[in-house]
């Protein structure tokens, strides 16, 4: 039986329209894409490489600025790269992080091979086994409605959530590729300077 | 001083003239006049009294990590939110952090790595050998800029200045700590 997925496009721009000054970090590939199209903004800060790296950037992000809410929005694969990165974010248990895994089950970047998650590892369970406050696999828009209200809430820890999406290539939405300009106009939206 | 025989550390103090061995708390009394509020590490018996001191400082938030890539990218998320920070491991986890390192490299982030050595210097396990030998080359390779230092009052120097390079001039160091000073381990 094939479960039901939804468009990861309008997951994306639920959770970006309801951000509430939430400072968001991508993890390389479709996410990146997902956010830009979605209206690119000072607030977001896009990988384009670092593979596995999202949810540290995020983790460093969320223990600097303890006063906003960080959102990390990434894929199945690049999460599956830094799978020790969930010990790592449980133990430093930041209450202001929220982990949003955009999974379509493949490797889509590179031919739609399928990852882990399509071979049944589960990032929900995984996150609770850690210690995650919170965690859910959500596969439906209408939830995503949900956790929008939800991520509006306080939170006990860090929480992780793993939207089940469509696998498919839609057209491309290109973040800025220079990282240095992008690192400026985030460090400088926050009030600080740059070299 | 009441220290445990079996701790490498110990090893490494005894090898030391009294002075000397003062280096790991002035390395803290450096990173902390650099301003550094973030620290995080993979445990190495080197970095024991940073990790120790660090862990006891309300001002400073540490992680301690699974991987020494995630430290890479940590310290990128600390210096996007305003803060400085320092990633400490040993010469055998630089192998695993080249294309983290492409993050700070790329986007011109800050970034302070203290490397304890081995496979260096009276090295008991060769498998220690290969990354240890590999670990300046690598690090030159993917575009840090790497500091040696041999004496405790040469690693203090060392870090401070680096400390400045790094948050003040958007460089991204990494300081190397020679196995000489670290002194033999002991089993």
């Amino acid at each position: 039986m094939t479960m039901p997925t939804m468009d990861r496009r309008e997951a994306v721009k639920k959770l970006l329209d309801t951000r509430e000054g939430a400072l968001v970090v991508t993890g390389l590939g479709s996410p990146s894409y997902d956010v830009h199209a979605a209206g690119d903004c000072a607030d977001n800060y896009y990988l384009w490489g670092a593979m596995g790296g999202a949810a540290l950037v995020g983790l460093g992000l969320a223990q600097a600025q303890p006063d906003k809410r960080v959102m990390i929005i990434t894929g199945d694969g690049e999460q599956l790269m830094a799978f020790g990165s969930l010990a790592t974010i449980a133990v430093a248990r930041p209450r202001n992080l929220d982990l949003i895994i955009l999974d379509n089950q493949h490797f889509g970047e590179t031919g739609m091979q399928s990852s882990h998650t399509g071979h049944g590892i589960s990032f929900n369970e995984i996150a609770a086994a850690c210690g995650f406050a919170e965690s859910a696999e959500l596969r439906s828009l209408e939830e995503v409605d949900g956790l929008c209200e939800k991520l509006r809430r306080t939170a006990a820890g860090p929480r992780l959530f793993v939207l089940k999406i469509t696998a498919e290539n839609l057209p491309r939405s290109l973040p800025p590729r220079d990282a240095v300009a992008i690192k400026n106009r985030f460090r400088a939206n926050l009030g600080f300077d740059n070299c | 001083m009441n220290l445990d025989a079996n701790k490498p550390q110990v090893a490494a103090s005894a090898r030391l003239s009294a002075p000397a061995n003062q280096w790991p708390d002035q390395v803290y009394d450096a990173l902390k006049e650099a301003g550094v509020a973030h620290m995080s590490y993979v445990p190495d018996a080197g970095h024991t009294t940073l990790i120790r001191r660090f862990g006891a400082d309300p001002d400073v938030v540490t992680n301690v990590l699974t991987t020494e890539e995630e430290g890479i990218a940590v310290a990128a998320g600390s210096w996007l939110g305003g803060q400085r920070s320092v990633v400490l491991m040993q010469s055998s986890g630089v192998g695993n952090c080249i294309n983290m390192l492409s993050l700070p490299v790329q986007a011109r982030i800050p970034l302070l790595v203290l490397v304890t050595m081995r496979g260096e210097w009276a090295e008991f396990n060769p498998w220690q050998v290969p990354m240890g030998q590999a670990t300046e080359a690598s690090l030159k390779a993917i575009g840090l800029t790497v500091l040696r230092a041999e004496t405790g009052p040469a690693v203090v120097d060392t870090v401070s200045q680096a400390a400045s390079m790094a948050f003040d001039s958007d460089q991204q160091i990494a300081v190397l700590i020679g196995q000489r000073l670290l002194g033999k381990k002991k089993w």
